[in-house]
């Protein structure tokens, strides 16, 4: 699921439950969200895996 | 302070030959305690049973029966950690647990002589640093009681600090043994993970979740460790110097001015003792944050669902927001962090190679006050939950051994700690390096100065 999406449905389902104050530590959450994924990307990427080795 | 701030390693052998009595240390901790009740340090004192236990102990050993050096010496638990008969409130007004059976841990330290005085103050539920958000009122520093006391474990430490118990047992899912050990100037211990039995104390992140001791002294650490995981610790010494890497990087990016100093002390201190020390580098620890927050909601999230489902007012506002955002986390990103985890854990194998320990602060910053949001770094504000959690919680991810031990103060009269770090499974080995090297990171403390002197 792509992090704008995750987003902008887990706002809606705050808003609807309630709880808008939870909004801003749900963007909090995406920007972490795509900080994690960056690092699972280039990890995947990485020399020393095994996959990239000749 | 008043209050008798003996160490366990001293009072055994006096408990042990009659020269001490349980029964009159019992009370002189119930007195602390009551003097001291401004600091919100417990939750539950357990009066009579303390005192009926002493008793039966002191009988006990008068016969000639000696079960060790915990025997007769009171101690406190964090009131998330079951006790029969005793309700466990984790510092909340959702309705308690009411455990018929003593958590495994629990039973190690009666098995071991120690007698339960009460059950300690905390963050509620141990999600938070801070210990400001608790249904038994903020939990205060006793070196500034407008300060914080840490978190999660702050009751154990100003317990510990104040003279109201001699040995502490905390948990930490990401620093709260170590956290209130620095801000309150005290030893905490965050053994490898699985080596202290959670059985019986309520999760926050079943994966990140370590019980372990608070001390005076790493010695008393020693021996608390040893009685919780029913094996005896003998004190040993290193064979030659120690050889110690310094993680630079994020690690140590976002450091208090005074706590920089210290760390700078502490090294020449080491130095000067004939010890080695190079920097080390952790290449992804800067995502330790953003691995963390991937975990711990989820787990936090998953235990916490049904009483949020009934009882979502009674939680703390910011507690149940951030078990609240836990739902949302989705399962692909946990996997994610799980594998990066795995990465960490690697590293910090990796870096433990070549060195006996790690040494970092045990806290980025000194106790901030109670109910700060930010504190200042240099110049620039960072929230606090960032900078309490900045060089602990990674050891929760890759559950590496990890202690706090006092090391001086700021210019204002702070406690700062400093941190080593051990091999995964060598928790007896750290213990023993950091017995070794307590005196030199200790330097000056107490003086009004950071470790080792000032730079």
């Amino acid at each position: 699921m792509q992090i704008t999406d995750w987003l902008r449905t887990a706002c809606a389902d705050a808003d609807a439950r309630g709880l808008p104050e939870l909004k801003p530590l749900l963007e909090t959450l995406a920007r972490a969200t795509a900080r994690l994924r960056d690092a699972d990307e280039a990890h995947r990427r990485g020399p020393t895996r095994r996959e990239d080795r000749p | 302070v008043s209050g008798d701030l003996r160490s366990i390693a001293d009072l055994a052998p006096l408990v042990a030959s009659g020269a001490v009595s349980p029964v009159e240390l019992v009370r002189g901790c119930l007195e602390r305690i009551e003097a001291r009740r401004d600091l919100n340090a417990f939750i539950t004192v357990l009066a009579d049973s303390a005192l009926a236990e002493a008793s039966r102990v002191e009988r006990e050993i008068a016969s000639g029966v000696v079960r060790g050096p915990l025997h007769g010496i009171p101690v406190s638990v964090k009131d998330l950690i079951d006790v029969a008969g005793t309700p466990t409130t984790s510092g909340s007004n959702v309705p308690p647990l009411h455990p018929g059976v003593d958590a495994p841990l629990v039973a190690r330290l009666r098995e071991a002589g120690a007698i339960i005085i009460g059950k300690t103050n905390l963050h509620e539920f141990a999600f938070g640093t801070t210990s400001d958000e608790t249904a038994f009122g903020s939990v205060r520093n006793p070196h500034d009681p407008s300060r914080s006391a840490g978190g999660s474990s702050a009751g154990a430490a100003v317990a510990l600090v104040e003279g109201m118990c001699f040995g502490s047992v905390g948990t930490d899912t990401g620093g709260s043994i170590r956290i209130p050990a620095a801000a309150c100037g005290t030893v905490g211990l965050k053994p490898t993970y699985g080596e202290v039995s959670c059985e019986g104390v309520v999760p926050l992140s079943r994966t990140c979740d370590h019980a372990g001791p608070l001390a005076r002294t790493v010695a008393d650490a020693r021996l608390m460790f040893g009685a919780l995981i029913g094996r005896s610790i003998a004190a040993s010494r290193p064979s030659r110097p120690a050889r110690l890497g310094v993680p630079g990087g994020y690690l140590l990016a976002r450091l208090d001015h005074d706590v920089r100093l210290a760390l700078a002390a502490t090294r020449r201190a080491l130095a000067a003792a004939g010890h080695a020390l190079e920097d080390v580098e952790i290449p992804s620890a800067g995502i330790t944050p953003d691995v963390y927050l991937h975990i711990v909601l989820p787990e936090a999230s998953q235990y916490h669902a049904p009483m949020l489902a009934t009882d979502a007012e009674r939680y703390s506002p910011g507690v149940r927001l951030r078990l609240e955002m836990g739902g949302y986390v989705l399962a692909e990103d946990y996997v994610r962090a799980m594998e990066l985890r795995r990465q960490l854990t690697a590293q910090v194998d990796a870096a433990l190679e070549r060195y006996d320990a790690l040494l970092l602060p045990a806290l980025a910053i000194p106790a901030p006050p109670l109910g700060a949001a930010t504190v200042d770094i240099d110049g620039t504000p960072e929230p606090v939950r960032a900078a309490m959690l900045r060089v602990t919680q990674l050891f929760n991810l890759t559950g590496h051994p990890a202690i706090a031990i006092p090391a001086g103060t700021t210019a204002g009269g702070l406690p700062i700690g400093m941190q080593l770090v051990g091999r995964r499974g060598g928790t007896p080995e750290l213990l023993a390096l950091a017995e070794a090297l307590e005196p030199q990171i200790a330097g000056g403390s107490g003086s009004g100065s950071v470790g080792g002197g000032t730079e």
